[in-house]
């Protein structure tokens, strides 16, 4: 929550590397404010925050040069609505394959780095809702592949039979990136519900 | 779709296209793109956190140094590199080469750099990248040159700066000529933005777009003799969203350990107490080159216009 202002919900934006600028705009356009958050002490007074898409493996360098990757962990793990887009999914995700590398291990699926290819086969390509989801059009660049789904993790939409948006409890992952897609996706409105769900539970108590 | 915000339409590039093409430069902001000449080097690049490489056979130090036609690297050397790392791997083409830009796509490169680095391959026209499924980054002086290249086809900018001299001053100085025409521009009314368009060779709506936006409709990177830690952070807070580093890395006595320092600089580029730190425990930067010593016929950055 907001310091100076309780009332207004504030997002973190993991910004160390990648496209957290894209994030930012569209939290903007669904009328939130947003802190980037690049040390352990950024990470109070936030309702919820955004892992954004970029090089998993940059992001995890400098997590570790910042020693935030235990601070984060621990922040989410407490229940913090959080939504990671390509790079920000295979952070979160429990496994990570081609190659394997550490995790924060949040979310019970097993991601392939760039399964679909090198840049020329990026492209939008349809996604089917599940759970009378709408069907919509993803933006999937050097896209991470969801190849395993844990107990417990919702599946939310589908590329050609693949799941690319999950949710586990307060957690959701995309494989692509509803940040770039200006028009705006139902992703960031199902993240921002959980993150008022969470408001609410908070002020209930 | 309703509500689309303006800057979401990019004159000469279909709304596919912004997302893909422009939505994968957007993925390498606040990063550090590495020259490399080897898997070897692209794997300390990688390890170091770098966003991408640039695969390319000599560094622009070399290049410099030993002169001839500089060409498209050799595809099984940058193959071998596409093996060896996960991040994206981009490489350059001559000026006007379409050619070898249809083998790097036929290879699968991520990105192509039509590059001043590189020997011309035409003195008029440089490759029209909107005929390319991947995404180009080009070298500019200023907002007119931007605003070709990007009229183009070109998804990503950097300024060029003055390759292979682990000099800053050409990079500063072109960032600082890119940032002032965009801000004159949003003095200008209708007509003078007409004029504007005729002067710099491109349509109008482009120039308007970027009047109205106050940016560029694509990232804005930097290069061109970024040596130090520091050099990439003054880079950034003149403005770069991203930063490449040609020889500055493997020219210097501690290629790991610099790699490191520039990567956490870029993402720390507003705070000097990290900058302090990572600039403290290097050994020596590559030595440099005052642009004096540097004859204007062997200046890369006056290639293309």
């Amino acid at each position: 929550m907001n310091a100076e202002d309780p009332g207004v919900t504030t997002i973190g934006v993991l910004a160390l590397q990648g496209d957290f600028f894209a994030h930012e705009a569209c939290l903007a356009r669904h009328g939130v404010a947003t802190v980037r958050i690049r040390k352990p002490e950024q990470l109070t007074g936030i309702d919820g925050i955004v892992l954004p898409g970029g090089e998993s493996s940059t992001m995890l360098r400098l997590l570790d040069y910042a020693q935030l990757f235990e601070p984060l962990r621990d922040r989410i793990a407490s229940g913090l609505p959080t939504l990671g887009t390509c790079a920000g999914l295979i952070l979160l995700a429990n496994e990570v394959e081609d190659p394997r590398q550490p995790s924060l291990g949040l979310l019970d699926v097993t991601v392939s780095r760039n399964a679909y290819g090198a840049q020329v086969h990026s492209g939008l390509f349809d996604i089917q809702g599940c759970d009378g989801l709408p069907p919509s059009r993803g933006i999937f660049i050097r896209a991470p592949r969801i190849t395993r789904i844990g107990n417990g993790v919702e599946v939310l939409a589908t590329r050609d039979g693949d799941a690319v948006l999950v949710r586990q409890d307060a957690i959701l992952g995309a494989a692509f990136h509803p940040e770039l897609d200006a028009a705006g996706h139902i992703t960031h409105e199902l993240f921002l519900k959980a993150v008022s769900r969470r408001s609410a539970l908070e002020h209930s108590t | 779709m309703t509500n689309l915000p303006t800057s979401a339409i990019v004159p000469g590039f279909t709304p596919d296209e912004v997302r893909t093409k422009i939505g994968f430069c957007e993925q390498l902001k606040g990063g550090v793109i590495m020259d490399v000449t080897n898997v070897e080097q692209a794997k300390i690049a990688e390890e170091a956190g770098a966003c991408a490489v640039m695969a390319l056979e000599r560094i622009p130090a070399d290049i410099r140094r030993d002169g001839g036609v500089s060409r498209m690297s050799s595809p099984d050397m940058i193959l071998a590199i596409k093996d060896a790392v996960n991040i994206p791997v981009m490489a350059k083409v001559r000026i006007g080469h379409f050619v070898e830009a249809q083998i790097l796509q036929a290879i699968e490169v991520d990105c192509i750099d039509e590059s001043e680095v590189l020997t011309p391959a035409d003195e008029e026209y440089h490759v029209w990248k909107r005929d390319f499924r991947i995404p180009f980054v080009c070298g500019c002086r200023d907002l007119g040159e931007a605003l070709r290249r990007i009229h183009e086809g070109a998804a990503m900018i950097r300024t060029k700066g003055e390759a292979g001299t682990g000099n800053i001053v050409e990079a500063v100085r072109h960032m600082r000529a890119l940032t002032s025409g965009i801000g004159a521009l949003r003095k200008l009314d209708k007509e003078q933005l007409t004029e504007r368009a005729e002067q710099y060779r491109v349509p109008v709506d482009l120039v308007r777009w970027v009047a109205d936006n106050g940016k560029l409709p694509v990232p804005n990177f930097s290069a061109g003799g970024v040596a130090t830690p520091a050099d990439a952070a003054l880079m950034m807070q003149l403005g770069a969203e991203a930063v490449f580093v040609g020889s500055g890395i493997f020219k210097s006595d501690d290629p790991a350990t610099r790699a490191k320092a520039v990567v956490r600089a870029v993402t720390n580029f507003d705070d000097p107490s990290i900058l302090a730190e990572v600039s403290g425990q290097l050994a020596a930067a590559m030595p440099g080159l005052d642009m004096q010593s540097i004859p204007e016929a062997d200046r890369l950055a006056g290639r293309g216009w």
